[in-house]
């Protein structure tokens, strides 16, 4: 089986979202001409400047959002509606963890929506949360964490329902330069050890680079498009002292400066 | 300790002041016009030894609950249903913007003809003023949850019914509490005025009807009732929600 026809693998061609008329009756392109493909098993980075539509093409293949015009398919299947496959990463925790439920309770959600037995559940959350670093937090609700520690508890939730496709939406945007490059170094242990496809969108170029495989750059929005892919090469854990990251950096740079 | 030692001789301070000044004005303006604490207390004795008292407590509350438990239960799944699905929302939204200005009280004359002088007119009353209260911030609270908490249990695999359930139902919680209990003060103005036209019996009776005697002091006797009856029924419903519904973001007392 060819990585691009696996099951979670991500083809995008000639994309289109449209919110709707400007006055001349033209339609208005939040994104346009989106082509993408994502290898099952790869982590790619989505990077352009607030507003580009990173986010709403993130919905797209989550399946929040309908298109205008195109393809997105996942597995060769095209996208309809969201769907256990495909698990998404809120940029606020607060607004998407149930603050009535424990961490346990937050975790284990989509195994009861699943009913799947206490027992079972039991075991698979005690997994996760071990994995996320959150053992001994299990009785807490999501008020008395800190930020890190509630997007631990996402990234948790999410992985319990063992999706084959992360999608990443600036999870780590609110947190506090330490706490972010921890979580960054956890998240690529996490995705090595599974095989899951994760598109991670970010606004932040070193958070880019210390991640992901390829980065896709978006172009300021309305109408927005993908305009370069880049390769990254180095290998993990990355440093940031890295002379080629560094010549990357202001490569990638460049492209933004442009369109000030 | 002393802190708090301190704070109830407090309390007891300016409950003595209130009565000083209470006292006073009935110097001032006579017994008739404003019966003193003492004639206020011997008229509650009265009422409380040959059973009045006690039985008008208990009919003013029986209707009370009665209809304030029957509205919130009828409102709490129309609101969800109004705020899930915006077909209805969009249809049955001005309906409710137009009943919900028209007061309890107006009703009474026709609940009286619908309903009949028994107790049902009057539970229907309380129940119709604990109702839309209840409805819109039940509405309220469906149409505040965040658009994040609905996708993600999509995402995990939640049925419609299971996000209902689930999500929508949990997160509005608090804007239920909140309707209930604002909806609990407004039943009790709501039975001061249908017993007082249409009634035999209750605290708004015994209001009403101790005009005729020109009996002030129960009258005061009654208010002091219907503070009290109000207080410990919104102290108890706050209990119940601190107590049982704290994981959902109910806060129950006002003090912290």
């Amino acid at each position: 089986m060819s990585a691009l026809t696996k099951a979670n693998a991500i083809s995008i061609k000639e994309l289109n979202k449209s919110y709707g008329r400007q006055p001349s009756g033209e339609l208005h392109y939040i994104i346009q001409d989106i082509n993408l493909a994502v290898k099952g098993g790869e982590f790619f980075v989505l990077l352009g400047p607030s507003g580009c539509g990173k986010s709403t093409l993130l919905g797209l293949v989550a399946g929040f959002v309908s298109k205008t015009s195109g393809q997105v398919q996942v597995g060769g299947e095209e996208v309809e509606r969201p769907g256990r496959d495909r698990a998404v990463v809120f940029q606020q925790a607060d607004s998407s963890l149930f603050p009535w439920l424990t961490v346990r309770e937050n975790v284990e959600f989509g195994l009861r929506m699943k009913r799947v037995p206490a027992a079972q559940r039991r075991e698979v959350s005690d997994r996760y949360i071990g994995l996320v670093g959150l053992k001994g937090h299990e009785a807490k609700y999501p008020r008395e964490l800190s930020g890190g520690m509630k997007q631990r508890v996402q990234l948790a939730r999410v992985l319990a329902n063992d999706p084959s496709i992360l999608l990443m939406d600036e999870p780590f945007g609110a947190l506090d330069a330490m706490t972010r490059r921890t979580l960054q170094r956890e998240l690529v242990r996490i995705w090595q050890s599974t095989d899951k496809t994760v598109i991670f969108v970010t606004h932040d170029i070193q958070e880019a680079l210390l991640l992901g495989q390829r980065i896709g750059i978006m172009s300021a929005g309305p109408s927005s498009s993908i305009t370069d892919i880049y390769d990254v090469p180095f290998d993990y854990p990355r440093s940031l002292a890295d002379p080629g990251f560094h010549r990357l950096y202001e490569t990638i740079q460049s492209h933004f400066d442009k369109e000030d | 300790m002393a802190a708090k030692a301190k704070r109830w001789s407090l309390h007891v301070l300016f409950f003595l002041a209130v009565l000083g000044i209470w006292q006073l004005l009935a110097l001032l303006y006579g017994e008739e016009i404003i019966p003193s604490p003492v004639k206020t207390a011997q008229g509650g004795y009265e009422l409380l030894l040959d059973g009045t008292l006690p039985q008008y407590i208990g009919i003013s509350l029986f209707r009370v609950l009665a209809g304030w438990t029957l509205g919130s239960l009828a409102a709490i799944p129309l609101g969800i249903l109004v705020g899930k699905v915006g077909a209805v929302r969009t249809f049955i939204d001005p309906y409710i913007n137009f009943i919900r200005f028209i007061p309890p009280i107006a009703f009474i004359t026709l609940f009286l003809i619908w309903f009949g002088i028994g107790e049902t007119s009057k539970i229907a009353l309380i129940l119709y003023a604990t109702f839309f209260i209840v409805l819109l911030n039940t509405l309220s609270g469906v149409l505040s949850v965040e658009e994040d908490k609905i996708r993600s249990a999509r995402s995990m695999g939640a049925s419609e019914w299971q996000i209902v359930r689930h999500v929508l139902v949990p997160a509005t919680v608090p804007y239920m509490f909140t309707g209930i209990r604002i909806a609990m003060g407004t039943s009790f103005m709501a039975i001061i005025g249908a017993e007082m036209i249409a009634s035999n019996e209750g605290i708004g009776y015994l209001i009403w009807n101790s005009r005729l005697f020109f009996r002030t002091d129960w009258i005061f006797v009654g208010l002091i009732c219907m503070g009290l009856m109000g207080f410990a029924a919104d102290r108890s419903v706050a209990w119940i929600g601190g107590r049982w519904l704290s994981r959902y973001g109910v806060v129950g007392s006002t003090r912290r």
